[in-house]
């Protein structure tokens, strides 16, 4: 919705900017349209849509009941006939009735249709843990989207570049996952472009360029990546990447970083197994293995369930956890 | 449903009612409207022909109600201002307002037989005889709580008291319900005897669920394979009228009869006003005597309401305060209370104060434990899930227990 006072004096949140960037492009064009429980009515769980149904009416904001496959299948529907569809399923830890629509269907049209039909569908869901919610609430499935060809998966950690990667989402031919950090949503405001602009889907940014230790990161994590080389030595030079967009991912961007460096942490909140922890790591050993100067760190949450409020930040990789791992790659 | 039918019912009902108004064809307390609710009959339940099963009841019974529902919302306001003190973490749905609906459905059931309900379940909890202690700590983060405070408020789980859970996915709980009755009619049919050992008996399963839930894949899913199978699983819809903030009218189709979603499943539904305890019990036990007897499936509308938001965080824009205040009109705990001091006059109103101070006294009391338990300890991570990382601590090498908590 336009600019409140507040947000031209001090700058946007999380919610500010995907906010904007949706009533852009409803404002834009007119086959955007936003789905799901709540978003009309109430503005959507964490209000991320607030006001929109009050512009663009109902049948543009369309509050639907509590039925993730019906969401999303009737989503896939409106975009292989046109429109630019933009569900919202409002916890990642509720995609799993909607888990069959997008794998079997919305990430594999264009192959099964030899590229005659495409979705172009932007799914937004609030993903990630620091909100002392239990599980279903606080989860990181990433990888479970990422795993299926065809699904593109995308993850800001700024106001900026939320909108710029959400404008990029809604007018990509293809399935795109957007990932929301809910812990980020209101954690601070940054000055943020008011006109209309994309960031490509498939680029990384460089945080902060070093040359000692590469740190690569996404979502949250990109805040605590920060706090941690706050306490590292000044003479320790860290390169921070966030990647952003998870699929596709910027190879190579992460591998010109380890290349540089010899030495790379890599920091996810989902549980260490078979996160994208796992594949960045391989890449990186596969492609820079001659310049590698110490083995590739991980820092992740646990091989359990995500926990309820007491244990949640001991779950959470955080600074002093990360700062660890920056030292042990760095003085290995 | 074809438009000979409908125009059927239209003129068969409430022909005064506002134009636009959705009626129930059976004198229901609601006539729905897109902005408000309208009570029938002056607010005032169908009169019920001939005697009622709850008249037989004792006293004590009854009292026992009153006490159980007074303890849910003394219970319930302690957990509003501890969430409101950051106690309590995440989210917390209130069922202020419901109390009758899980202490009249529970109290129509055998003690064995079990039960499985959505995230708004602290009221179940308590109505299927939960120590406040553990209900409150568990929502609390703490180890004493129900889920050894690794669940929270949406995650009631009581095996002595065959308590199948609080569960957070909205209509995922429902074929659970399904499959509890089918390992009852299991037992009953095949074994011959309980997975225990004991004589298998005919138990009934009761599957919770809110209005919300009506439009989740899953549901239908479970019915079609209650119906299919037989199975003594009863569907029990607390339609408290809103899905978070959606009004059942602008999300689910047949809100006006939700009965006829059973005909299509091939079992029997009924609606139910669920503000009265004794409605409810007179309803609700013979259809449980029914589905016990017959092994079959039921689905009932049991019509309720919620005093409080979807969540501690909901603004709310959905309704008008007049409904919430017309609803409190018909309070489940003044009804009962009303029965009770002026119709069967048990009891007085110092014994009403009398409960009404064990309840928050109870209450209190479950914050101050709480709040002095121990969180759960770091290896509390690891326990109970079969990725383990601390090889050989358990009897069964691949789970580690973790700290043993007495109710579970």
């Amino acid at each position: 919705m336009p600019r409140t006072p507040q947000m031209i004096e001090k700058g946007l949140t999380l919610v500010d900017a995907i906010n904007e960037a949706l009533y852009q492009e409803m404002e834009r064009d007119d086959r955007v349209m936003c789905l799901g429980e709540d978003v009309g009515l109430n503005g959507g769980v964490f209000r991320v849509t607030e006001g929109l149904q009050n512009r663009f009416g109902p049948d543009r904001v369309v509050d639907t009941p509590l039925s993730e496959s019906g969401i999303m299948g009737s989503s896939i529907g409106l975009a292989l006939a046109g429109m630019r569809p933009i569900p919202e399923i409002q916890f990642e830890g509720f995609m799993g009735p909607a888990y069959d629509q997008l794998v079997n269907h919305a990430a594999r049209f264009r192959n099964r249709t030899r590229g005659s039909h495409t979705v172009p569908l932007t799914v937004r869901v609030p993903w990630g843990g620091g909100i002392h919610a239990p599980e279903f609430h606080s989860d990181s499935p990433e990888v479970m989207y990422i795993h299926n060809p065809g699904m593109k998966v995308v993850c800001p950690s700024t106001p900026s570049d939320a909108k710029g990667l959400l404008l990029a989402a809604i007018r990509d031919p293809d399935p795109v996952i957007f990932f929301e950090p809910k812990r980020v949503y209101r954690s601070f405001r940054e000055q943020v472009d008011e006109g209309d602009y994309t960031i490509p889907i498939g680029k990384a940014k460089t945080v902060s360029e070093g040359t000692d230790v590469t740190v690569i990161t996404w979502g949250s994590m990109v805040f605590e990546c920060l706090a941690a080389m706050d306490q590292l030595p000044d003479d320790l030079s860290v390169e921070l990447i966030d990647l952003r967009t998870l699929n596709p991912l910027d190879t190579d961007a992460i591998c010109a970083s380890a290349e540089k460096t010899g030495r790379v942490v890599i920091v996810q909140e989902a549980p260490k197994t078979c996160g994208l922890a796992s594949e960045l790591t391989t890449i990186i050993v596969e492609r820079c293995f001659l310049n590698l100067q110490a083995p590739v760190q991980r820092v992740c949450g646990f091989d359990t369930i995500m926990p309820y409020a007491k244990l949640e930040l001991q779950y959470l990789p955080d600074a002093k956890k990360i700062a660890e791992a920056i030292g042990a790659v760095a003085a290995y | 449903m074809t438009s000979s039918t409908m125009t059927q019912h239209q003129s068969s009902t409430q022909p005064t009612a506002a134009p636009g108004a959705i009626q129930h064809p059976e004198g229901s307390i609601y006539n729905i409207t897109s902005s408000k609710v309208h009570m029938n009959g002056q607010g005032k339940p169908a009169q019920r022909q001939g005697p009622r099963p709850s008249d037989a009841l004792p006293n004590a019974t009854l009292i026992k109600w009153l006490r159980d529902m007074i303890l849910i919302r003394e219970f319930e306001n302690r957990c509003a201002q501890a969430y409101q003190q950051a106690k309590i973490g995440g989210f917390c749905h209130l069922y202020i307002g419901q109390e009758a609906l899980a202490v009249g459905t529970i109290n129509s059931l055998n003690h064995d037989d079990p039960i499985v309900t959505a995230y708004r379940d602290h009221g179940h909890a308590l109505a299927r005889g939960m120590s406040p202690r553990a209900c409150m700590a568990e929502m609390f983060g703490k180890l004493a709580g129900c889920a050894k405070g690794k669940g929270g408020s949406m995650h009631m789980f009581d095996k002595p008291n065959w308590n199948f859970g609080g569960h957070g996915i909205v209509g995922a709980q429902t074929p659970l319900g399904a499959g509890l009755a089918f390992a009852a009619k299991y037992e009953f049919d095949v074994m011959k005897r309980s997975v225990d050992g004991s004589p298998a008996k005919k138990k009934v399963a009761l599957a919770y669920l809110g209005d919300g839930a009506l439009n989740q894949g899953a549901l239908h899913e479970a019915m079609n394979l209650a119906g299919l199978w037989g199975l003594p699983v009863i569907f029990v819809v607390e339609n408290n009228r809103y899905s978070m903030g959606t009004a059942i009218e602008r999300g689910t189709t047949m809100a006006h009869d939700l009965k006829q979603k059973a005909v299509a499943y091939g079992f029997e539904g009924v609606h139910i006003d669920g503000m009265d305890i004794r409605n409810i019990y007179d309803e609700f036990k013979p259809l449980v005597d029914r589905c016990r007897e017959n092994s079959r499936p039921a689905f009932v509308d049991l019509l309720t309401y919620r005093y409080q938001g979807h969540s501690m965080s909901d603004p709310q824009k959905y309704r008008v305060k007049d409904e919430v205040e017309m609803f409190k009109q018909r309070d489940s705990i003044t009804l009962l209370e009303q029965h009770l001091l002026t119709e069967r006059k048990c009891i007085s109103e110092a014994d009403v104060d009398a409960i009404v101070a064990e309840c928050k006294s109870l209450s209190a009391d479950s914050v101050e434990f709480a709040e002095n338990a121990a969180a759960p300890e770091l290896e509390e991570l690891y326990s109970d899930v079969y990725k383990n990382i601390q090889p050989n601590l358990s009897p069964t090498r691949d789970y580690v227990h973790g700290t043993k908590n007495a109710l579970l």
